[in-house]
């Protein structure tokens, strides 16, 4: 056996702390090491082919790199002693950035750890035997959950390229959030009329399913081969029958604040969410209809022209497999109710920025008016408070929600452009405006519109003589400020959905302390999860606006694409193997097994010659998370790439 | 004059506690990833070996590190409910409260084995617990007592006059 050592600098990042020439002399005289060497950069094209060359002078056999986190760059130099002829897996990483340099600031004890790192790294490189990838087939078909402008955008690029794809959607029309907006900055085009095209293109395209007022229950699985049950919730209309008429919502007894215009509007109790909802096809609201409460009325099916109304309708489940699944679930908005400055919520008259904009929406529940929900007169002194819950540690979140000033900006002009009366004030910390024509455009807010911009915060808003009276401090003059308002539009920030938890441990998918999804690497993977098959688009991952959603799903899409494109997947070959000779066929492994990839088999020993049971592993179902090893009592089963033997070397070196 | 030379030499290198940890490859590992990607630092005692998944880590794993000599042993995984291959981390915590128990039967001190749950997302929260961990073990002092010496001539074990209580 013949290993070679070789130690990146890294520029400085490593040999500011790490005494690399002195880890790659001590290299040298480690047990089976016939080179070692150090480099400013081994993952440069002269670093890669620094080691492809001492692999053929020194006739190396096995490769150890110390450098970053294998997280990074394992494939990169797997793939680099492949092409100097070796097997892949015959490579060991020592993280000694991420780990080593980057943490600890004494060089003497930095070294002495890095020379213990690549110690670990050259006892299991002399364990590791040489592993081959497995081929294994994929399904053809993109699954997006999510269907707002994010989930409605990959669906459209996905169905671009000629791949099958399902769009799934909770309410029973797509559309999500920006279907609410009126106008969007900083162009000012109105949402609707660039949105409802591209709804209308997900219902029409061929290669586009999709489910709406249906939920993805189930993710099993893995990358190429996802199996997925969705359930598509009982809508109470055929589908198939209903022509859209709306005769049936239009003759309905019931009225509940409809959910679409935030409880500004009513809706009845079978209703479509918006007039331009697609499928144009309404759902009854089972726990507000008369018939599911009382079993009276049937008003709507009488009155339905095709007889589509179907009371007896039950949630269908559909199974499906899929290729890759893009998440797309969005938002929702922080609630302020914790803030007893702004009222704890129990003003009429304080309300959020999506109620702003079903009022400011011409079909909207107001007509486009701007009105005091209390008691319906229009607003004319309306007071905007930006980061509501964002950068608040304390009670909000720590982030910043990133379009808030965007919005507010735009929701101060549209004030403006609705009543040119009225008068907008923004309480703001700091204005962060930064896109495309976004810095300007809140210039042209405060210098053509008039808004006046106060930097400083609220103390507290209070009700008098059926106003609201805000009380603030403009912190650039010092002075004490209380405006007599109308209204009051708080920029609550962005958070993840409340069952975002539940999606990502569904999905396999790791999630941040906000529970927002988390990104493969927050720079060179950003739509990638660390679960291969499955990427993530729009504000699910950190608040976006619309330019920045439309853009990550376009880039999951590609990535979803690439992945299904060839007919077959290299899979890593980390999997778990059984060693009959020594089973004892207790089958505690399949008791453990969380993927049913271990089965019974009927083996002739090789001793006895008589036959018995043992465990045998499917391969291409096993994700090689090793709990089968760990309850083997005999130790019949090994994990390739972390078997017991590479692990125990490991702890020997330094021990 | 001999007297003040001799605890001089010894006293140069300070007993440092050696910490082992199973990190699983998907969560912690990754929290340590960020804990460096962050620059937050936290003690150097630590050598941290990359599993799959905190469900690989045999308990037989950890009295091997503390046979040998390792002061303390930490496990970490995904947090309950996270573990990206479902249940892998439940098999483990189950596992090691078991032998947790175990090893304190055989007079080991709880202190030398612990297990935590920290996410991709938790560089801090990794580089407090190494933190913690590392002075806990500390104060437990060297683990003479499961590494088991050995003659230099014959090979054979030596036997130990007395065990001493951590």
């Amino acid at each position: 056996m013949r290993i070679g050592v070789f130690v990146c600098h890294c520029g400085t990042n490593i040999s500011g702390t790490v005494d690399v020439a002195k880890v790659a002399e001590v290299a040298r005289g480690m047990p089976r090491v016939k080179f070692a060497t150090d480099y400013r950069y081994m993952c440069s094209e002269p670093g890669q082919n620094l080691i492809k060359d001492a692999v053929k002078k020194h006739n190396l056999d096995k490769i150890v790199v110390a450098s970053c986190s294998p997280s990074l760059h394992e494939r990169t130099f797997r793939k680099c002693v492949e092409g100097a002829g070796l097997n892949p897996y015959q490579m060991e990483m020592a993280n000694i950035r991420e780990q080593c340099s980057w943490v600890h600031h004494d060089k003497k004890e930095g070294t002495k750890k890095a020379i213990d790192l690549v110690k670990m790294a050259v006892a299991k490189v002399g364990k590791d035997v040489p592993l081959k990838r497995m081929r294994i087939p994929v399904e053809k078909k993109v699954l997006v959950i999510g269907g707002g402008i994010a989930g409605i955008q990959a669906a459209i690029d996905v169905s671009m390229a000629g791949f099958k794809v399902v769009l799934v959607e909770r309410e029973p029309s797509v559309g999500g959030r920006m279907a609410r907006f009126d106008k969007t900055f900083p162009t000012l085009d109105c949402a609707a009329c660039i949105l409802t095209p591209k709804m209308v293109t997900v219902a029409q395209n061929d290669n586009i399913t999709l489910y709406t007022y249906s939920e993805v229950e189930e993710v099993s699985g893995y990358v190429g081969n996802f199996e997925v049950k969705i359930r598509k919730r009982a809508r109470s209309v055929d589908m198939d029958k209903c022509t859209g008429c709306g005769i049936c919502y239009g003759k309905c007894p019931t009225k509940v604040p409809s959910e679409f215009d935030m409880g500004l509007g009513k809706r009845k109790a079978i209703y479509v969410p918006f007039p331009q909802a697609v499928p144009n096809i309404p759902v009854i609201d089972r726990k507000n209809c008369i018939y599911f409460l009382r079993e009276k009325c049937k008003i709507c099916q009488k009155v339905c022209p095709p007889g589509a109304i179907d009371y007896e309708q039950e949630d269908e489940i559909i199974k499906e497999k899929f290729g890759a699944i893009i998440v797309a679930t969005g938002f929702t908005l922080f609630d302020h109710s914790v803030y007893g400055e702004y009222g704890y919520g129990k003003f009429k008259d304080v309300v959020t920025g999506l109620h702003f904009e079903r009022m400011a929406n011409a079909s909207g529940p107001t007509g486009g008016k701007i009105v005091r929900p209390s008691d319906g007169r229009e607003a004319k002194d309306v007071v905007f408070i930006q980061c509501v819950g964002s950068r608040d540690e304390q009670k909000g979140l720590p982030y910043c929600s990133r379009l808030c000033c965007m919005y507010t900006a735009k929701q101060a002009l549209l004030l403006k452009e609705h009543n040119s009366e009225a008068q907008a004030y923004v309480f703001y910390i700091d204005i962060r405006a930064a896109g495309k024509n976004y810095e300007e455009f809140v210039r042209r807010v405060q210098e053509e519109y008039g808004a006046v911009y106060l930097r400083g915060r609220v103390s507290r808003i209070f009700e008098k003589d059926d106003m609201l009276i805000v009380r603030g401090a403009d912190t650039l003059s010092g002075a004490q400020i209380e405006i007599k308002a109308d209204l009051v539009v708080l920029a609550s920030g962005l958070i993840a959905q409340p069952d975002a938890r539940k999606m990502a441990q569904m999905l396999g998918i790791s999630y941040d302390k906000n529970n927002l999804f988390t990104e493969a690497h927050p720079k060179l993977a950003p739509v990638e999860t660390v679960t291969a098959g499955i990427f993530l688009t729009g504000a699910c991952q950190s608040p976006k606006d619309i330019p920045d959603t439309v853009a990550t799903a376009s880039a999951a899409s590609v990535k979803a694409i690439g992945l299904i494109a060839p007919d077959e997947l290299t899979l890593e070959p980390l999997v778990a193997k059984v060693n009959p000779d020594i089973c004892s066929g207790c089958l505690a492994c399949l008791q453990v097994c969380p993927f049913s990839a271990i089965e019974k088999e009927d083996v002739k020993d090789r001793l006895t010659k008589e036959m018995k049971i043992v465990a045998k592993v499917i391969e291409s179902v096993c994700h090689g998370c090793g709990a089968c090893s760990a309850t083997c009592r005999v130790g019949a089963i090994d994990i390739a790439g972390f078997r017991d033997e590479e692990i125990l070397a490991e702890v020997e070196a330094i021990t | 004059m001999t007297e003040s030379r001799e605890p001089n030499t010894e006293q140069q290198e300070e007993w440092q506690p050696k910490i082992i940890g199973f990190l699983c490859k998907w969560c912690s590992y990754a929290g340590a990833d960020l804990a460096g990607g962050s620059r937050i630092p936290y003690p150097a005692n630590i050598r941290i070996i990359r599993v799959p998944c905190s469900g690989r880590v045999n308990p037989l794993f950890v009295l091997k590190c503390l046979e040998n000599g390792a002061d303390g042993v930490l496990v970490s995984g995904c947090h309950p409910g996270d573990c990206h291959y479902s249940e892998g981390n439940y098999y483990a915590r189950r596992k090691f409260a078991v032998f947790k128990k175990l090893l304190e039967y055989l007079g080991v001190d709880p202190r030398r084995f612990q297990v935590s749950w920290v996410s991709a997302a938790e560089g801090e929260k990794w580089a407090e617990i190494v933190k913690t961990v590392v002075e806990e073990v500390r104060a437990a002092g060297p683990n003479k007592q499961l590494s088991a010496p050995v003659d230099k001539c014959s090979g054979a074990p030596v036997k130990r006059k007395h065990l001493k209580n951590d």
